[in-house]
Protein backbone atom coordinates (compact mmCIF):
# COMPACT_ATOMS: atom_id res chain seq x y z
CA UNK A 1 0.00 0.00 0.00
CA UNK A 2 1.13 3.48 -0.72
CA UNK A 3 1.01 6.00 2.11
CA UNK A 4 -0.16 8.72 -0.22
CA UNK A 5 -0.60 9.39 -3.91
CA UNK A 6 -0.71 12.68 -5.76
CA UNK A 7 -2.90 12.72 -8.86
CA UNK A 8 -2.19 15.62 -11.20
CA UNK A 9 -5.66 16.46 -12.42
CA UNK A 10 -6.84 18.20 -15.56
CA UNK A 11 -9.94 20.28 -16.15
CA UNK A 12 -11.47 20.41 -19.63
CA UNK A 13 -14.13 22.98 -20.40
CA UNK A 14 -14.92 23.42 -16.73
CA UNK A 15 -15.18 19.70 -15.95
CA UNK A 16 -12.75 17.28 -14.39
CA UNK A 17 -11.23 15.25 -17.24
CA UNK A 18 -12.19 11.57 -17.47
CA UNK A 19 -8.55 10.50 -17.16
CA UNK A 20 -8.36 12.40 -13.86
CA UNK A 21 -11.41 10.55 -12.56
CA UNK A 22 -9.80 7.29 -13.64
CA UNK A 23 -6.56 8.12 -11.85
CA UNK A 24 -8.45 9.05 -8.68
CA UNK A 25 -10.11 5.63 -8.84
CA UNK A 26 -6.72 3.95 -9.29
CA UNK A 27 -5.10 6.02 -6.54
CA UNK A 28 -7.94 5.17 -4.14
CA UNK A 29 -7.47 1.47 -4.89
CA UNK A 30 -3.64 1.60 -4.59
CA UNK A 31 -3.45 3.72 -1.46
CA UNK A 32 -5.96 1.88 0.71
CA UNK A 33 -6.27 4.03 3.81
CA UNK A 34 -3.56 6.41 2.60
CA UNK A 35 -4.15 9.94 1.43
CA UNK A 36 -5.15 10.68 -2.16
CA UNK A 37 -4.34 14.21 -3.18
CA UNK A 38 -5.53 15.80 -6.41
CA UNK A 39 -3.66 18.76 -7.88
CA UNK A 40 -5.55 21.18 -10.08
CA UNK A 41 -3.34 23.58 -11.99
CA UNK A 42 -4.76 26.18 -14.35
CA UNK A 43 -7.10 29.13 -14.45
CA UNK A 44 -10.65 28.77 -13.11
CA UNK A 45 -10.00 25.21 -11.97
CA UNK A 46 -10.86 25.62 -8.28
CA UNK A 47 -14.53 24.86 -8.92
CA UNK A 48 -13.61 21.28 -9.87
CA UNK A 49 -12.12 20.57 -6.44
CA UNK A 50 -15.38 19.21 -5.07
CA UNK A 51 -15.75 16.86 -8.03
CA UNK A 52 -12.27 15.48 -7.32
CA UNK A 53 -13.23 14.85 -3.69
CA UNK A 54 -16.44 13.10 -4.75
CA UNK A 55 -14.34 10.81 -6.97
CA UNK A 56 -11.90 9.82 -4.24
CA UNK A 57 -9.56 12.69 -3.35
CA UNK A 58 -8.99 13.42 0.36
CA UNK A 59 -7.34 16.69 -0.34
CA UNK A 60 -7.15 19.00 -3.31
CA UNK A 61 -4.29 21.39 -3.97
CA UNK A 62 -5.32 24.21 -6.25
CA UNK A 63 -2.96 26.50 -8.13
CA UNK A 64 -5.31 28.87 -9.87
CA UNK A 65 -3.72 31.73 -11.77
CA UNK A 66 -4.47 33.57 -14.99
CA UNK A 67 -0.83 32.93 -15.98
CA UNK A 68 -1.69 29.20 -16.05
CA UNK A 69 -4.69 29.56 -18.37
CA UNK A 70 -2.94 27.48 -21.01
CA UNK A 71 -0.29 24.81 -20.72
CA UNK A 72 3.29 26.00 -20.94
CA UNK A 73 6.10 23.66 -19.85
CA UNK A 74 7.93 26.36 -17.92
CA UNK A 75 5.02 27.86 -15.97
CA UNK A 76 3.45 24.48 -15.24
CA UNK A 77 6.76 23.02 -14.11
CA UNK A 78 7.13 25.85 -11.60
CA UNK A 79 3.60 25.28 -10.31
CA UNK A 80 4.11 21.52 -10.26
CA UNK A 81 7.29 21.79 -8.17
CA UNK A 82 5.34 23.75 -5.56
CA UNK A 83 2.50 21.23 -5.59
CA UNK A 84 4.89 18.27 -5.26
CA UNK A 85 6.55 19.92 -2.28
CA UNK A 86 3.23 20.72 -0.61
CA UNK A 87 1.84 17.21 -1.12
CA UNK A 88 5.17 15.43 -0.48
CA UNK A 89 3.59 12.23 -1.81
CA UNK A 90 5.88 9.30 -2.65
CA UNK A 91 3.88 8.61 -5.85
CA UNK A 92 2.78 11.14 -8.48
CA UNK A 93 0.43 10.18 -11.33
CA UNK A 94 -0.17 12.17 -14.52
CA UNK A 95 -2.48 11.36 -17.41
CA UNK A 96 -0.80 10.33 -20.68
CA UNK A 97 -2.15 13.52 -22.21
CA UNK A 98 -0.62 16.51 -23.98
CA UNK A 99 0.32 17.83 -20.54
CA UNK A 100 1.44 14.55 -19.01
CA UNK A 101 3.63 13.57 -21.97
CA UNK A 102 5.52 16.84 -21.66
CA UNK A 103 5.43 17.65 -17.95
CA UNK A 104 5.89 14.26 -16.26
CA UNK A 105 9.37 13.57 -17.71
CA UNK A 106 10.42 17.16 -17.12
CA UNK A 107 9.39 16.95 -13.45
CA UNK A 108 11.07 13.56 -13.04
CA UNK A 109 14.41 14.76 -14.35
CA UNK A 110 14.16 17.98 -12.32
CA UNK A 111 13.63 15.92 -9.16
CA UNK A 112 16.40 13.45 -10.12
CA UNK A 113 14.03 10.53 -10.25
CA UNK A 114 12.52 8.17 -12.83
CA UNK A 115 9.21 8.10 -14.67
CA UNK A 116 7.16 5.26 -16.20
CA UNK A 117 5.29 6.61 -19.23
CA UNK A 118 1.96 5.40 -20.60
CA UNK A 119 1.08 2.76 -18.03
CA UNK A 120 -2.03 0.62 -18.53
CA UNK A 121 -1.87 -1.28 -15.24
CA UNK A 122 -0.74 -0.15 -11.82
CA UNK A 123 0.00 -2.26 -8.75
CA UNK A 124 1.88 -1.86 -5.48
CA UNK A 125 4.79 -4.07 -4.47
CA UNK A 126 5.46 -2.95 -0.91
CA UNK A 127 6.01 0.78 -1.19
CA UNK A 128 7.00 0.59 -4.87
CA UNK A 129 4.63 1.23 -7.74
CA UNK A 130 4.74 -1.33 -10.55
CA UNK A 131 3.67 0.16 -13.85
CA UNK A 132 2.83 -2.08 -16.80
CA UNK A 133 3.23 -0.40 -20.17
CA UNK A 134 2.98 -1.42 -23.80
CA UNK A 135 6.28 -1.18 -25.68
CA UNK A 136 7.83 -2.39 -28.94
CA UNK A 137 4.97 -0.78 -30.81
CA UNK A 138 2.39 -2.66 -28.78
CA UNK A 139 4.00 -6.07 -29.33
CA UNK A 140 5.22 -6.40 -25.75
CA UNK A 141 4.47 -5.30 -22.22
CA UNK A 142 7.06 -4.14 -19.72
CA UNK A 143 6.66 -3.91 -15.98
CA UNK A 144 8.80 -1.08 -14.63
CA UNK A 145 9.54 0.21 -11.15
CA UNK A 146 10.92 3.66 -10.31
CA UNK A 147 13.88 3.38 -7.94
CA UNK A 148 14.13 7.10 -7.20
CA UNK A 149 11.76 9.26 -5.16
CA UNK A 150 9.12 10.37 -5.81
CA UNK A 151 7.87 7.64 -8.13
CA UNK A 152 6.28 9.25 -11.17
CA UNK A 153 4.08 7.58 -13.79
CA UNK A 154 1.69 8.59 -16.54
CA UNK A 155 -1.54 6.67 -17.01
CA UNK A 156 -3.16 5.90 -20.36
CA UNK A 157 -6.75 7.04 -20.87
CA UNK A 158 -9.45 4.39 -20.43
CA UNK A 159 -7.07 2.00 -18.68
CA UNK A 160 -8.42 2.41 -15.14
CA UNK A 161 -11.84 1.94 -13.59
CA UNK A 162 -13.52 5.07 -12.29
CA UNK A 163 -14.26 5.25 -8.60
CA UNK A 164 -17.95 5.50 -7.77
CA UNK A 165 -18.91 9.14 -7.38
CA UNK A 166 -19.96 10.00 -3.82
CA UNK A 167 -20.97 13.62 -3.41
CA UNK A 168 -21.10 13.22 0.38
CA UNK A 169 -17.34 12.54 0.62
CA UNK A 170 -15.46 15.14 2.63
CA UNK A 171 -12.08 16.59 1.83
CA UNK A 172 -9.95 19.67 2.14
CA UNK A 173 -9.08 22.20 -0.52
CA UNK A 174 -5.78 24.05 -0.17
CA UNK A 175 -4.91 26.94 -2.44
CA UNK A 176 -1.31 27.74 -3.10
CA UNK A 177 0.03 30.81 -4.79
CA UNK A 178 1.48 30.21 -8.25
CA UNK A 179 3.88 33.15 -7.95
CA UNK A 180 5.27 32.37 -11.40
CA UNK A 181 8.81 33.66 -11.85
CA UNK A 182 8.45 35.08 -15.37
CA UNK A 183 12.23 35.47 -15.71
CA UNK A 184 12.51 31.66 -15.72
CA UNK A 185 9.85 31.26 -18.42
CA UNK A 186 11.62 30.71 -21.73
CA UNK A 187 8.88 28.97 -23.67
CA UNK A 188 6.23 31.15 -25.25
CA UNK A 189 2.95 29.80 -26.64
CA UNK A 190 2.23 31.78 -29.80
CA UNK A 191 -0.88 30.20 -31.16
CA UNK A 192 -3.12 27.23 -30.52
CA UNK A 193 -5.43 25.90 -33.20
CA UNK A 194 -7.95 23.35 -32.09
CA UNK A 195 -9.45 20.84 -34.43
CA UNK A 196 -13.10 21.18 -33.55
CA UNK A 197 -14.43 17.69 -33.22
CA UNK A 198 -17.72 17.35 -35.03
CA UNK A 199 -20.15 14.76 -33.77
CA UNK A 200 -18.97 12.16 -31.27
CA UNK A 201 -15.61 12.62 -29.57
CA UNK A 202 -13.28 9.78 -30.52
CA UNK A 203 -11.98 8.96 -27.05
CA UNK A 204 -15.43 9.00 -25.48
CA UNK A 205 -17.26 7.15 -28.25
CA UNK A 206 -18.94 3.84 -27.55
CA UNK A 207 -18.60 2.85 -31.20
CA UNK A 208 -15.71 3.79 -33.50
CA UNK A 209 -15.44 3.18 -37.24
CA UNK A 210 -11.88 3.53 -38.55
CA UNK A 211 -10.46 3.51 -42.04
CA UNK A 212 -6.99 2.60 -43.25
CA UNK A 213 -4.77 3.07 -46.25
CA UNK A 214 -6.50 0.15 -47.96
CA UNK A 215 -9.36 2.53 -48.73
CA UNK A 216 -7.18 3.87 -51.53
CA UNK A 217 -7.99 7.55 -51.18
CA UNK A 218 -9.62 10.21 -49.02
CA UNK A 219 -12.78 10.16 -51.17
CA UNK A 220 -13.47 6.60 -50.04
CA UNK A 221 -13.88 7.73 -46.45
CA UNK A 222 -17.49 8.46 -47.40
CA UNK A 223 -18.40 4.88 -46.54
CA UNK A 224 -16.63 5.17 -43.17
CA UNK A 225 -18.57 8.33 -42.37
CA UNK A 226 -21.84 6.82 -43.55
CA UNK A 227 -21.42 3.71 -41.41
CA UNK A 228 -20.37 5.87 -38.46
CA UNK A 229 -23.41 8.06 -38.86
CA UNK A 230 -25.71 5.01 -39.11
CA UNK A 231 -24.23 3.74 -35.83
CA UNK A 232 -23.86 7.07 -34.02
CA UNK A 233 -20.14 6.34 -34.00
CA UNK A 234 -16.98 8.43 -34.09
CA UNK A 235 -14.62 8.25 -37.07
CA UNK A 236 -11.02 7.13 -36.63
CA UNK A 237 -8.12 6.61 -39.00
CA UNK A 238 -4.81 4.79 -39.17
CA UNK A 239 -1.54 6.65 -38.93
CA UNK A 240 -0.76 6.02 -42.61
CA UNK A 241 -3.99 7.77 -43.56
CA UNK A 242 -3.20 10.80 -41.37
CA UNK A 243 0.39 10.96 -42.63
CA UNK A 244 -1.01 11.06 -46.18
CA UNK A 245 -3.29 13.89 -44.99
CA UNK A 246 -6.43 12.06 -46.08
CA UNK A 247 -7.77 12.67 -42.59
CA UNK A 248 -6.89 15.12 -39.79
CA UNK A 249 -4.35 13.97 -37.23
CA UNK A 250 -7.00 14.36 -34.52
CA UNK A 251 -8.61 11.18 -35.89
CA UNK A 252 -5.46 9.10 -35.66
CA UNK A 253 -5.85 5.96 -33.57
CA UNK A 254 -2.62 4.34 -32.46
CA UNK A 255 0.49 4.49 -30.39
CA UNK A 256 1.23 8.12 -31.22
CA UNK A 257 -2.38 9.17 -31.66
CA UNK A 258 -5.53 8.51 -29.71
CA UNK A 259 -6.10 5.47 -27.56
CA UNK A 260 -9.69 4.32 -27.77
CA UNK A 261 -11.52 1.62 -25.83
CA UNK A 262 -15.06 1.55 -27.26
CA UNK A 263 -17.53 -1.30 -26.94
CA UNK A 264 -17.38 -1.77 -30.71
CA UNK A 265 -14.43 -0.91 -32.97
CA UNK A 266 -14.91 -1.47 -36.69
CA UNK A 267 -11.63 -1.43 -38.64
CA UNK A 268 -12.08 -1.09 -42.39
CA UNK A 269 -9.12 -1.69 -44.72
CA UNK A 270 -6.72 -1.50 -41.78
CA UNK A 271 -4.03 -4.17 -41.70
CA UNK A 272 -3.51 -3.90 -37.94
CA UNK A 273 0.12 -2.86 -37.62
CA UNK A 274 1.14 -3.15 -34.00
CA UNK A 275 1.37 0.62 -33.62
CA UNK A 276 -2.31 0.85 -34.64
CA UNK A 277 -3.28 -2.01 -32.32
CA UNK A 278 -1.64 -0.10 -29.48
CA UNK A 279 -4.42 2.45 -29.92
CA UNK A 280 -7.42 0.15 -30.26
CA UNK A 281 -6.60 -3.14 -28.53
CA UNK A 282 -8.53 -2.03 -25.44
CA UNK A 283 -11.76 -2.16 -27.47
CA UNK A 284 -14.27 -4.66 -26.10
CA UNK A 285 -15.20 -5.99 -29.57
CA UNK A 286 -13.25 -5.51 -32.79
CA UNK A 287 -14.78 -6.08 -36.21
CA UNK A 288 -12.39 -6.22 -39.15
CA UNK A 289 -13.13 -5.84 -42.84
CA UNK A 290 -10.10 -6.52 -45.02
CA UNK A 291 -9.53 -8.31 -48.29
CA UNK A 292 -6.34 -9.90 -46.95
CA UNK A 293 -7.29 -12.94 -44.84
CA UNK A 294 -3.83 -12.89 -43.25
CA UNK A 295 -4.10 -9.27 -42.05
CA UNK A 296 -2.98 -8.95 -38.45
CA UNK A 297 -6.19 -7.15 -37.48
CA UNK A 298 -8.12 -10.45 -37.67
CA UNK A 299 -6.03 -11.83 -34.80
CA UNK A 300 -7.65 -9.31 -32.48
CA UNK A 301 -11.09 -9.34 -34.11
CA UNK A 302 -14.24 -11.05 -32.83
CA UNK A 303 -15.99 -10.81 -36.21
CA UNK A 304 -14.39 -10.53 -39.62
CA UNK A 305 -15.21 -10.20 -43.28
CA UNK A 306 -12.56 -11.11 -45.83
CA UNK A 307 -13.59 -9.03 -48.83
CA UNK A 308 -12.91 -5.78 -50.63
CA UNK A 309 -14.37 -2.92 -48.60
CA UNK A 310 -15.80 -1.39 -51.79
CA UNK A 311 -18.12 -4.38 -52.19
CA UNK A 312 -19.10 -4.78 -48.54
CA UNK A 313 -19.60 -1.32 -47.13
CA UNK A 314 -22.71 -0.20 -48.99
CA UNK A 315 -24.67 -3.37 -48.18
CA UNK A 316 -23.33 -3.26 -44.63
CA UNK A 317 -24.57 0.30 -44.11
CA UNK A 318 -27.99 -0.76 -45.43
CA UNK A 319 -28.10 -3.89 -43.27
CA UNK A 320 -27.06 -1.95 -40.16
CA UNK A 321 -29.77 0.64 -40.81
CA UNK A 322 -32.30 -2.18 -41.14
CA UNK A 323 -31.18 -3.88 -37.93
CA UNK A 324 -31.26 -0.58 -36.05
CA UNK A 325 -34.63 0.33 -37.55
CA UNK A 326 -36.10 -3.10 -36.87
CA UNK B 1 24.26 27.11 -36.21
CA UNK B 2 25.32 23.73 -34.87
CA UNK B 3 22.62 21.06 -34.63
CA UNK B 4 23.01 17.68 -32.95
CA UNK B 5 20.55 14.95 -33.90
CA UNK B 6 20.34 11.97 -31.55
CA UNK B 7 19.77 8.77 -33.49
CA UNK B 8 19.16 5.38 -31.91
CA UNK B 9 19.90 2.11 -33.60
CA UNK B 10 17.10 -0.45 -33.30
CA UNK B 11 16.27 -3.76 -34.96
CA UNK B 12 13.80 -3.27 -37.81
CA UNK B 13 10.53 -3.94 -35.98
CA UNK B 14 8.46 -3.61 -39.11
CA UNK B 15 8.04 -7.39 -39.05
CA UNK B 16 5.00 -9.62 -38.66
CA UNK B 17 4.01 -9.69 -34.95
CA UNK B 18 4.24 -13.49 -35.14
CA UNK B 19 8.04 -13.16 -35.52
CA UNK B 20 8.22 -11.12 -32.33
CA UNK B 21 9.78 -13.18 -29.52
CA UNK B 22 10.90 -12.45 -25.99
CA UNK B 23 13.36 -14.37 -23.87
CA UNK B 24 11.44 -14.10 -20.61
CA UNK B 25 14.33 -15.41 -18.54
CA UNK B 26 16.53 -12.55 -19.73
CA UNK B 27 13.70 -10.00 -20.05
CA UNK B 28 14.99 -9.27 -23.54
CA UNK B 29 13.60 -9.27 -27.04
CA UNK B 30 15.09 -11.92 -29.32
CA UNK B 31 15.90 -10.14 -32.56
CA UNK B 32 14.55 -12.27 -35.41
CA UNK B 33 17.30 -13.65 -37.61
CA UNK B 34 18.08 -11.63 -40.71
CA UNK B 35 16.45 -8.45 -39.43
CA UNK B 36 18.58 -5.42 -40.12
CA UNK B 37 19.49 -2.72 -37.61
CA UNK B 38 17.92 0.57 -38.65
CA UNK B 39 17.70 4.08 -37.22
CA UNK B 40 14.64 4.46 -35.00
CA UNK B 41 11.98 5.91 -37.28
CA UNK B 42 11.29 9.13 -35.40
CA UNK B 43 15.04 9.81 -35.19
CA UNK B 44 15.33 9.71 -39.00
CA UNK B 45 12.55 12.29 -39.03
CA UNK B 46 14.78 14.28 -36.66
CA UNK B 47 17.58 14.12 -39.22
CA UNK B 48 15.12 15.34 -41.85
CA UNK B 49 14.11 18.27 -39.60
CA UNK B 50 17.78 19.21 -39.20
CA UNK B 51 18.42 18.92 -42.95
CA UNK B 52 15.50 21.22 -43.70
CA UNK B 53 17.09 23.82 -41.42
CA UNK B 54 20.39 23.28 -43.21
CA UNK B 55 18.63 23.70 -46.58
CA UNK B 56 17.53 27.16 -45.37
CA UNK B 57 20.89 28.06 -43.79
CA UNK B 58 23.65 26.13 -45.61
CA UNK B 59 26.37 27.13 -43.12
CA UNK B 60 24.58 25.01 -40.49
CA UNK B 61 26.59 22.10 -39.18
CA UNK B 62 24.68 18.90 -38.41
CA UNK B 63 26.26 16.33 -36.11
CA UNK B 64 24.72 12.89 -35.70
CA UNK B 65 25.08 11.37 -32.23
CA UNK B 66 24.38 7.74 -31.54
CA UNK B 67 24.99 5.60 -28.50
CA UNK B 68 25.38 1.88 -28.79
CA UNK B 69 27.52 -0.91 -30.10
CA UNK B 70 30.15 -0.35 -32.78
CA UNK B 71 27.45 -1.37 -35.29
CA UNK B 72 25.60 1.87 -34.50
CA UNK B 73 28.13 3.35 -36.95
CA UNK B 74 25.78 2.13 -39.71
CA UNK B 75 22.90 4.32 -38.56
CA UNK B 76 25.28 7.27 -38.31
CA UNK B 77 26.40 6.58 -41.90
CA UNK B 78 22.79 6.55 -43.06
CA UNK B 79 22.20 9.96 -41.47
CA UNK B 80 25.45 11.30 -42.91
CA UNK B 81 24.28 10.15 -46.33
CA UNK B 82 21.12 12.21 -45.82
CA UNK B 83 23.46 15.22 -45.69
CA UNK B 84 24.67 15.53 -42.11
CA UNK B 85 28.26 16.68 -41.64
CA UNK B 86 29.82 14.46 -39.01
CA UNK B 87 29.10 11.80 -36.46
CA UNK B 88 29.77 11.01 -32.83
CA UNK B 89 29.54 7.40 -31.71
CA UNK B 90 29.25 6.85 -27.98
CA UNK B 91 30.32 3.30 -27.35
CA UNK B 92 31.38 1.60 -24.13
CA UNK B 93 30.41 -1.49 -22.18
CA UNK B 94 29.17 0.92 -19.52
CA UNK B 95 26.62 2.34 -21.99
CA UNK B 96 24.78 -0.97 -22.24
CA UNK B 97 21.53 -1.43 -20.37
CA UNK B 98 21.09 2.14 -19.12
CA UNK B 99 17.85 3.67 -17.96
CA UNK B 100 16.54 6.95 -19.38
CA UNK B 101 18.13 9.03 -16.67
CA UNK B 102 21.52 7.55 -17.52
CA UNK B 103 20.92 7.79 -21.28
CA UNK B 104 20.08 11.47 -20.90
CA UNK B 105 23.15 11.95 -18.74
CA UNK B 106 25.49 10.39 -21.34
CA UNK B 107 23.94 12.29 -24.27
CA UNK B 108 23.82 15.65 -22.48
CA UNK B 109 27.42 15.24 -21.30
CA UNK B 110 28.54 14.48 -24.87
CA UNK B 111 26.59 17.48 -26.18
CA UNK B 112 28.35 19.70 -23.61
CA UNK B 113 31.70 18.28 -24.71
CA UNK B 114 30.96 19.21 -28.34
CA UNK B 115 30.63 22.88 -27.26
CA UNK B 116 28.72 25.52 -29.16
CA UNK B 117 25.68 23.36 -29.87
CA UNK B 118 22.58 25.49 -30.54
CA UNK B 119 19.90 22.89 -31.12
CA UNK B 120 19.41 19.23 -30.21
CA UNK B 121 16.88 17.24 -32.21
CA UNK B 122 15.44 13.92 -30.98
CA UNK B 123 12.64 11.66 -32.16
CA UNK B 124 9.51 11.90 -30.01
CA UNK B 125 10.17 8.36 -28.78
CA UNK B 126 12.26 5.36 -29.79
CA UNK B 127 10.35 2.60 -31.54
CA UNK B 128 11.57 -0.09 -29.14
CA UNK B 129 10.64 1.16 -25.67
CA UNK B 130 8.24 3.97 -26.73
CA UNK B 131 9.08 5.85 -23.53
CA UNK B 132 9.44 9.33 -25.05
CA UNK B 133 11.43 11.06 -22.31
CA UNK B 134 15.04 11.37 -23.52
CA UNK B 135 14.53 14.77 -25.19
CA UNK B 136 13.10 16.23 -21.98
CA UNK B 137 15.89 14.61 -19.98
CA UNK B 138 18.65 16.07 -22.15
CA UNK B 139 17.01 19.50 -21.94
CA UNK B 140 16.67 19.30 -18.16
CA UNK B 141 20.30 18.26 -17.70
CA UNK B 142 21.52 21.05 -19.98
CA UNK B 143 19.05 23.50 -18.41
CA UNK B 144 17.62 24.25 -21.85
CA UNK B 145 13.99 24.51 -22.91
CA UNK B 146 12.47 21.54 -24.75
CA UNK B 147 9.67 21.82 -27.29
CA UNK B 148 8.23 18.34 -27.72
CA UNK B 149 6.35 16.44 -30.46
CA UNK B 150 6.95 18.90 -33.29
CA UNK B 151 5.64 18.68 -36.84
CA UNK B 152 7.42 21.78 -38.07
CA UNK B 153 10.72 23.20 -36.85
CA UNK B 154 11.98 26.66 -37.73
CA UNK B 155 14.82 28.82 -36.48
CA UNK B 156 15.15 32.53 -37.01
CA UNK B 157 17.25 35.13 -35.19
CA UNK B 158 18.22 32.72 -32.43
CA UNK B 159 14.63 31.69 -31.74
CA UNK B 160 13.32 28.17 -32.19
CA UNK B 161 9.74 27.99 -33.38
CA UNK B 162 7.95 24.64 -33.32
CA UNK B 163 4.49 23.62 -34.35
CA UNK B 164 3.53 20.93 -31.83
CA UNK B 165 1.07 18.12 -32.40
CA UNK B 166 -1.64 18.03 -29.71
CA UNK B 167 -4.34 15.41 -29.21
CA UNK B 168 -6.94 17.71 -30.77
CA UNK B 169 -4.99 20.23 -32.76
CA UNK B 170 -1.71 22.06 -32.98
CA UNK B 171 0.13 24.81 -31.18
CA UNK B 172 3.02 27.01 -32.13
CA UNK B 173 5.57 27.56 -29.38
CA UNK B 174 8.84 29.47 -29.30
CA UNK B 175 11.94 29.33 -27.18
CA UNK B 176 15.35 30.96 -27.40
CA UNK B 177 18.29 28.81 -28.50
CA UNK B 178 20.01 26.74 -27.25
CA UNK B 179 17.10 24.34 -27.00
CA UNK B 180 15.90 20.79 -27.59
CA UNK B 181 13.14 19.79 -29.99
CA UNK B 182 11.53 16.36 -30.39
CA UNK B 183 9.79 15.54 -33.66
CA UNK B 184 6.89 13.37 -34.74
CA UNK B 185 5.96 11.56 -37.96
CA UNK B 186 3.64 14.45 -38.97
CA UNK B 187 6.79 16.35 -39.98
CA UNK B 188 6.85 14.31 -43.18
CA UNK B 189 8.90 11.70 -44.95
CA UNK B 190 12.67 11.71 -44.47
CA UNK B 191 14.72 12.21 -47.63
CA UNK B 192 16.42 9.28 -49.32
CA UNK B 193 20.18 9.55 -49.75
CA UNK B 194 21.44 9.63 -53.32
CA UNK B 195 24.15 7.19 -54.36
CA UNK B 196 26.71 9.98 -54.51
CA UNK B 197 25.78 11.05 -50.97
CA UNK B 198 26.19 7.49 -49.70
CA UNK B 199 29.70 7.43 -51.16
CA UNK B 200 30.51 10.81 -49.65
CA UNK B 201 29.21 9.68 -46.27
CA UNK B 202 31.88 6.99 -46.10
CA UNK B 203 34.50 9.74 -45.97
CA UNK B 204 32.85 11.82 -43.28
CA UNK B 205 34.36 11.83 -39.84
CA UNK B 206 32.89 9.78 -36.99
CA UNK B 207 34.38 10.55 -33.58
CA UNK B 208 34.25 7.78 -31.00
CA UNK B 209 33.89 8.57 -27.32
CA UNK B 210 33.86 6.15 -24.40
CA UNK B 211 32.57 6.80 -20.89
CA UNK B 212 36.01 7.95 -19.71
CA UNK B 213 36.10 10.58 -22.49
CA UNK B 214 32.94 12.03 -20.97
CA UNK B 215 34.21 11.79 -17.39
CA UNK B 216 31.53 9.23 -16.55
CA UNK B 217 32.00 5.96 -14.69
CA UNK B 218 30.24 3.09 -13.00
CA UNK B 219 29.03 5.32 -10.14
CA UNK B 220 26.67 7.10 -12.59
CA UNK B 221 26.18 4.36 -15.17
CA UNK B 222 26.08 1.19 -13.10
CA UNK B 223 22.95 -0.79 -12.32
CA UNK B 224 22.90 0.70 -8.82
CA UNK B 225 22.47 4.20 -10.26
CA UNK B 226 19.34 3.33 -12.24
CA UNK B 227 16.23 5.35 -11.45
CA UNK B 228 14.05 2.85 -13.27
CA UNK B 229 14.23 -0.93 -13.38
CA UNK B 230 12.64 -3.47 -15.68
CA UNK B 231 10.94 -6.17 -13.65
CA UNK B 232 9.42 -8.16 -16.48
CA UNK B 233 9.03 -8.12 -20.25
CA UNK B 234 6.42 -10.32 -21.91
CA UNK B 235 4.18 -10.75 -24.92
CA UNK B 236 0.51 -10.23 -24.06
CA UNK B 237 -1.70 -13.15 -25.03
CA UNK B 238 -4.85 -12.56 -26.99
CA UNK B 239 -7.51 -15.24 -26.68
CA UNK B 240 -9.85 -13.84 -29.30
CA UNK B 241 -10.85 -16.18 -32.09
CA UNK B 242 -12.19 -14.37 -35.15
CA UNK B 243 -15.54 -15.57 -36.48
CA UNK B 244 -15.46 -14.98 -40.22
CA UNK B 245 -18.74 -14.09 -41.90
CA UNK B 246 -19.89 -16.54 -44.50
CA UNK B 247 -21.85 -15.76 -47.61
CA UNK B 248 -21.79 -16.31 -51.36
CA UNK B 249 -21.82 -12.59 -52.05
CA UNK B 250 -20.47 -9.50 -50.28
CA UNK B 251 -24.12 -8.54 -49.62
CA UNK B 252 -24.73 -11.79 -47.73
CA UNK B 253 -21.58 -11.36 -45.68
CA UNK B 254 -22.61 -7.80 -44.83
CA UNK B 255 -26.08 -8.91 -43.79
CA UNK B 256 -24.66 -11.73 -41.67
CA UNK B 257 -22.35 -9.29 -39.91
CA UNK B 258 -25.19 -6.89 -39.16
CA UNK B 259 -27.21 -9.81 -37.75
CA UNK B 260 -24.31 -10.99 -35.57
CA UNK B 261 -23.78 -7.48 -34.24
CA UNK B 262 -27.46 -7.14 -33.44
CA UNK B 263 -27.54 -10.57 -31.75
CA UNK B 264 -24.55 -9.58 -29.62
CA UNK B 265 -26.39 -6.33 -28.81
CA UNK B 266 -23.50 -4.31 -30.20
CA UNK B 267 -25.73 -2.23 -32.47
Amino acid sequence: MASSILVVGEVEEGRLATITAEMLGAARRLSGDGTVTCALIGSGVEASGQAAIALGADEVIVVDDAALAEYNTDTYLQAMLKVAEQASAPIILFGQTDMGRDLAPRLAFRLDTGVIMDTIELAMDGDRLQGTRPCYGGNARAINVVRGDPQIATVRAKSQDLAAEDSSRQGTVTKIDAAIDQSAVRVKVIERSGVSAEGVRLEDADVVVSGGRGLGGPENFDVIEDLASALGAAVGASRAVCDLEWRPVSEQVGLTGKVVSPTLYIAVAISGASQHMAGCSGSKNIVAINKDADANIFKAARFGIVEDFAKVMTPLIEAVKQEKGG
Amino acid sequence: MHIVVCVKQVPDWDIPPSSFKIDEALNQVVPPPGVAAVPSQFDTIGVEAAMRLKDEAPDTKVTIMSMGAESARDVIKHSLAMGADEGVLLTDALFENLDWYQISLVLSTAIKKLEGVDLVVCGRQAVDWDMGVAGSGIAEMLDWPALTIGKQVKVSDGTLSVERVLMDGFETVEAPLPAVVTVSNELGEPRYPKLQQIMQAAKKQVTIWAAADLGLDDSQLGAGARKLTLEKLYVPVSNVECEFMEGDTPEEMAQNLAKKLAEAKLI
